[in-house]
């Protein structure tokens, strides 16, 4: 008896203790939004900024997320996309496989800064670009490109066998197969795993730091050589750099809430098209 | 009928393929090769030694000095604090997800883990400057709450996912017939958990609490808004800090290109790279060799 009593109040400390985790994430979440709401305003999404971030909006830091994501998803996702069809659909075991599956394992560990670092070295200063929106985006394709490996490798894999080798016994070459009756059914899922690239990208601060942000840039950029200004990094400096940095709470809580729903309405979005295409295909 | 323009296609899309998976190959040679090209001058001027010290005062009228410790130990103690909040709750909740909690509880609780993954590091940050480090300062009588301490809490708060997900996965491919016979044998639920579910489970448990630190010492934007952004050799949790990734993040901005400072952050990166890489190799080697499922 006295075990069992045991038993239970352990199993209550554990249930406390994940209960407490839950509501610190809760809490997070809903003092963003609960003192960024206030600030939010059509102006304040529309507008550029006015006396260095002080008042005014976020429209252009805006736009330089969703360029440099872009840029970046549009550099990753081919690359992306065709290594995993290499590694689901033709690899044989071996020293360069291995060599493949090592390598994105190690990228995917690489801190942030680092790629920041080598972002620099290489695409800043090497290949000439300056801190710009194209050196900003290929660091960060650099960045997600593991996650779309990973995720697209799992999207083909899960189309069962049965299906390649019905087209193969029709006469269709290992390509046909692929493209006509392989990458079809495996879309979704390397959709899902694109979009969580998306939302990564959109969120991080240090390898645009080094690459592409500017602080204080009212005009939107008008070639992929210019600089940006970014959500994160806005409110990085917002928040830590201003001189009055205490009284522009506000437009810091804003810039916080703007960037957390778009991040996390992008990875909402990639959760639900998951879940969708489970229940799509059912194999 | 033989199509000779299809073997030929054929062909192009494997060499295509070939090229595209090397990529990730080419990536992590490029990594190493450039952060050495910019960070080799240094070995000889002002030469490898000078970063062996415990000062780092990088502009300085009189001596710059490059002594890394002050970084290295920063980096240190802030990823030893936050070790010691993520792992409890990570392995705990993790325990709890995968051996206690019902379906349905799992499936509402779980987003919210996946929520905390999804939050960018930027906002964790400033919740952590405007909201942890006053509630730090107030509650410990601290001159300041910007200390190695809310930089610890809220970093363990970000390895937390990472090792919940990873230790679930060893927990769950634990095969049920040890468990039955823990249960047949008379044991209670709780003493099956500890005894033979998370002892089976331990290899994957470190691999998890390994690959959450390799994502601590590489955090860097909550860690350099909330340490205080002071340099300095200390082991004292409620001093200010200043980690490797903070530093290279904040003067990497203002440092004037190919100057000694430059090229002393770029050794700074090496370290990061090699100690992250080393890490991971680890809990990959240990994952792989331990792993029930595979």
């Amino acid at each position: 008896m006295r075990q069992r009593s045991n038993g239970f109040l352990a199993i209550w400390a554990m249930r406390i203790i994940f209960y407490l985790l839950v509501s610190s994430v809760g809490i997070i979440v809903l003092d963003i939004l609960w003192k960024g709401l206030p600030s939010i305003s059509l102006s304040f999404l529309l507008d550029s900024p006015r006396r260095s971030g002080a008042e005014g909006g976020i429209f252009p830091a805006i736009v330089g997320t969703v360029y440099l994501v872009t840029g970046a998803i549009a550099a990753a996702l081919p690359l992306g996309i065709a290594s995993a069809v290499y590694l689901s659909e033709y690899a044989k075991q071996g020293l360069f496989t291995r060599g493949v599956r090592f390598a994105i394992i190690t990228l995917a560990g690489v801190p942030s800064v680092v790629f920041g670092l080598f972002g620099l070295g290489l695409f800043v200063i090497f290949l000439g670009f300056g801190a710009s929106v194209l050196a900003g985006s290929l660091t960060l394709a650099c960045m997600i490109l593991p996650t779309i490996i990973v995720a697209s490798e799992e999207a083909l894999q899960a189309v069962p066998r049965e299906l390649r080798e019905a087209s193969l016994a029709l006469g269709a070459t290992r390509w046909q197969t692929i493209w006509r009756s392989v990458l079809p059914y495996s879309v979704s899922g390397i959709m899902t795993g694109s979009i969580l690239g998306i939302g990564r990208a959109a969120g991080e601060t240090a390898p645009i730091l080094l690459t592409a942000a500017a602080f204080f840039l009212p005009n939107l950029p008008e070639s992929p050589f210019d600089q940006v200004m970014a959500l994160p990094y806005h409110l990085y400096i917002l928040a830590t750099q201003h001189p009055e940095a205490a009284k522009v709470r506000g437009m810091q809580y804003g810039t916080a809430l703007v960037l957390l729903v778009l991040v996390l309405g992008i990875n909402m979005a990639a959760i639900l098209l998951r879940g969708r295409f489970r229940k799509k295909y059912r194999w | 009928m033989p199509r000779p323009r299809t073997k030929w296609t054929e062909r192009c899309v494997e060499v295509t393929l070939v090229v595209a998976a090397s990529t990730s190959i080419i990536l992590v040679g490029l990594i190493f090769l450039f952060l050495f090209r910019e960070a080799a001058p240094f070995v000889q001027h002002p030469g490898l030694s000078s970063l062996m010290g415990d000062r780092w005062i990088p502009v300085s009228f009189q001596k710059e000095q490059f002594g890394i410790y002050p970084l290295v130990t920063g980096s240190i103690l802030v990823t030893a604090i936050a070790t010691v909040v993520a792992v409890p709750f990570g392995v705990i909740g993790a325990v709890y997800l995968s051996e206690v909690a019902r379906p349905a509880e799992t499936e509402t609780l779980k987003p919210f883990i996946e929520l905390l993954a999804g939050i960018p590091s930027v906002v964790i940050g400033f919740f952590g400057l405007v909201v942890l480090a006053p509630f730090v300062k107030a509650a410990f009588g601290l001159e300041t709450g910007l200390n190695a301490f809310t930089g610890g809490l809220l970093l363990g708060l970000m390895a937390i996912p990472t090792i919940m997900s990873v230790s679930e996965d060893a927990l769950r491919s634990v095969p049920a017939s040890y468990k039955q016979a823990s249960l047949a044998l008379g044991g209670n639920q709780i003493q099956t958990i500890w005894r033979i579910t998370v002892p089976a489970a331990l290899p994957g448990i470190v691999a998890a609490v390994m690959l959450g630190m390799g994502r601590v010492i590489g955090e860097t934007m909550a860690v350099m808004m909330v340490t205080g952004d002071a340099a300095q050799t200390t082991f004292k949790p409620f001093e200010s800090v200043r980690t490797m990734t903070a530093t290279i993040a904040a003067e990497m901005g203002e440092v004037p290109f190919g100057s000694d400072h430059y090229r002393a952050l770029f050794w700074v990166g090496i370290i990061l790279l090699v100690a992250t890489f080393l890490l991971n190799i680890v809990a990959q080697r240990v994952l792989k060799r331990y792993s029930v499922r595979q």
